[in-house]
């Protein structure tokens, strides 16, 4: 597994839940002392033996934990700002889905990040066909779609349906495009101060 | 003409559709008056009012083609790839393609713009949105990948930095020896390498001290061995302050130690330097109560006596001053100030006083 991802889960779990509970999952998993380095490669075995820990230390089932992980990602004001050149709009942004890998590899092109489709139902609703070389991409992909909603202001029904072990299908109902203000994009970066 | 063409033209585009097909489109008339302009180019320009029926010079330099003039744009720019320049906001750069509109360029030339390269500093300046790029352009992609790239080059950066420091902490362990944290064998290796490439270069002369301490083991016999380590701790520290910051100590065995002294010194100094040293480490370390007594004997030989300075051949001759000053009684100093000149054997001659003292006992 790419090191960004994994760092990525050590980072939501140190925010989250506190150093010392990190600690001891790394200790647990046998990750290094120093942690994840963002443009290392790991071995995959790693990043399961941490979530089995994580949620085994905070009695939480794993899906939880991974969708709480992708909601987490947009929290992040430099993957907030990513994901938010994906659309105009969330409508926008989520027809731009398809692209999400390409997008993925034109910033590293060695992050192998799961393939999406993405289809439209007759009465609105899209389907997200989610395949990935490892099972959870789902579960983290309909965290990350509720958070980045809420940043758009719109209000969406968002579900996951496991298909099988590498393969899920999220469900994005849109009810209200504009339901809330949402958070401001622009896209020149503000200037640091 | 391209061949297969259809040779009549393009039905008839409203203004307004045609600005959301080119967001930057820019249509002058046949006098070369401003005589439309799309959404974002008008925003660009500070609006509709301020550009329609203006001359295109007024709010234009033509960056190239260069003998294209402003006042007269028409005849030169038709067909051409130009760069454009805002007279409002000269850092404004446009580039694009221009094409005459209706027969004989009646109806004026029509201008497709773009920001180019100059794409980060448009969307800040005129605080343009997605909305303002055509779905065609790949401003989007650039403006993410920008962004995406400083993110992954401050990881790296960051990455690098901490290699780095992880380097230098592994050589400075490499370097040094674990008990005393003086330069090990290996340290001063290199130094004396650098040291010989120096003195062959500009002269600069130095010395090597090779310095064995006396009665050790029967430190390390009676006391035990973290006595030893506490008499080689104490070793170390007198060596160092006896130094200067431009000399190198090193702990090169169990109780072996090499001063690398650089500068020309006098044979004399250096005598006194030993017999300092010597004296120091006669006084008795305490260890839980218990005095630690040693001594030390020291040979030393100086790189003016060799021509050309050999490393080896000092280091054998240090080590021959060391052991006769360990025959003649242990607790001596012995400096050796004639070397071999041009190749010739060392002779074994030592200047230091014949020991005056009786050998130290435990």
């Amino acid at each position: 597994m790419h090191g960004l991802i994994n760092r990525s889960i050590q980072h939501f779990l140190c925010k989250t839940y506190g150093a010392a509970l990190w600690q001891a999952v790394a200790e647990a998993a046998s990750v290094p002392a120093e942690g994840f380095e963002a443009m290392l490669p790991y071995d995959d075995a790693l990043t399961f033996a941490m979530l089995d820990a994580a949620a085994g230390r905070l009695n939480k089932p794993r899906a939880a934990l991974l969708e709480d992980c992708g909601a987490f990602l947009v929290s992040l004001e430099p993957v907030r700002r990513l994901l938010r050149f994906g659309g105009v709009d969330y409508a926008d942004f989520l027809a731009s889905l398809n692209e999400l890998p390409a997008r993925g590899r034109m910033a590293l092109p060695e992050l192998d990040l799961p393939s999406l489709t993405v289809t439209a139902e007759p009465d609105g609703q899209l389907l997200l066909r989610v395949q990935g070389q490892v099972p959870g991409w789902g579960l983290v992909l309909a965290g990350l779609l509720r958070a980045v909603a809420d940043d758009y202001g719109a209000l969406a029904l968002i579900d996951r349906v496991p298909l099988d072990d590498e393969q899920d299908l999220v469900t994005v109902h849109l009810l209200d495009e504009s339901h809330a203000s949402g958070r401001r994009f622009d896209l020149a970066l503000p200037v640091a101060s | 003409m391209t061949p297969g063409l259809p040779q009549s033209p393009v039905a008839e585009v409203p203004v307004a559709a045609l600005g959301r097909l080119m967001p930057m489109f820019l249509w002058l008339g046949a006098q070369g008056d401003i005589r439309a302009v799309g959404p974002t180019l008008a925003k660009v320009c500070g609006g509709n009012a301020a550009l329609v029926g203006r001359p295109f010079g007024e709010h234009f330099l033509i960056a190239s083609p260069h003998q294209a003039s402003a006042a007269d744009p028409m005849p030169d720019l038709a067909g051409k790839r130009l760069h454009l320049a805002l007279r409002q906001k000269p850092g404004t750069g446009l580039r694009g393609l221009a094409v005459p509109v209706g027969p004989a360029a009646q109806g004026g030339v029509l201008f497709n713009l773009s920001f180019g390269v100059g794409i980060n500093e448009a969307v800040r300046d005129h605080g343009l949105t997605d909305t303002d790029f055509a779905p065609t352009e790949l401003a989007m992609e650039l403006l993410y990948l920008q962004e995406a790239k400083a993110a992954v080059m401050s990881e790296l950066l960051a990455l690098n930095a901490r290699l780095q420091a992880a380097q230098r902490a592994a050589e400075a362990q490499a370097l040094s020896d674990p008990l005393t944290g003086l330069a090990n064998r290996r340290a001063l290796e290199l130094e004396l390498a650098r040291t010989v490439a120096e003195a062959a270069r500009d002269g600069a002369g130095f010395a090597l001290a090779h310095i064995d301490l006396d009665h050790f083991k029967a430190v390390n016999d009676t006391h035990g061995h973290a006595a030893g380590d506490r008499v080689l701790v104490h070793t170390a520290n007198m060596l160092r302050a006896e130094a200067r910051r431009s000399d190198l100590v090193a702990r090169v065995g169990g109780d072996e130690f090499v001063l690398l002294l650089r500068g020309a010194i006098e044979p004399l100094a250096l005598q006194a330097l030993g017999e300092r040293v010597i004296a120091r480490l006669e006084v008795p370390v305490d260890f839980e109560g218990a005095p630690c007594r040693i001594s030390a004997s020291i040979g030393i030989a100086l790189s003016h006596c060799y021509d050309p300075p050999d490393v080896d051949r000092m280091a054998t001759d240090a080590d021959a001053a060391l052991y006769e000053a360990k025959r003649f009684g242990r607790g001596l100093c012995i400096v050796r100030s004639t070397g071999a000149r041009g190749g010739a054997p060392a002779p074994a001659v030592a200047t230091a006083p014949p020991p005056a003292a009786p050998p130290l006992s435990d």
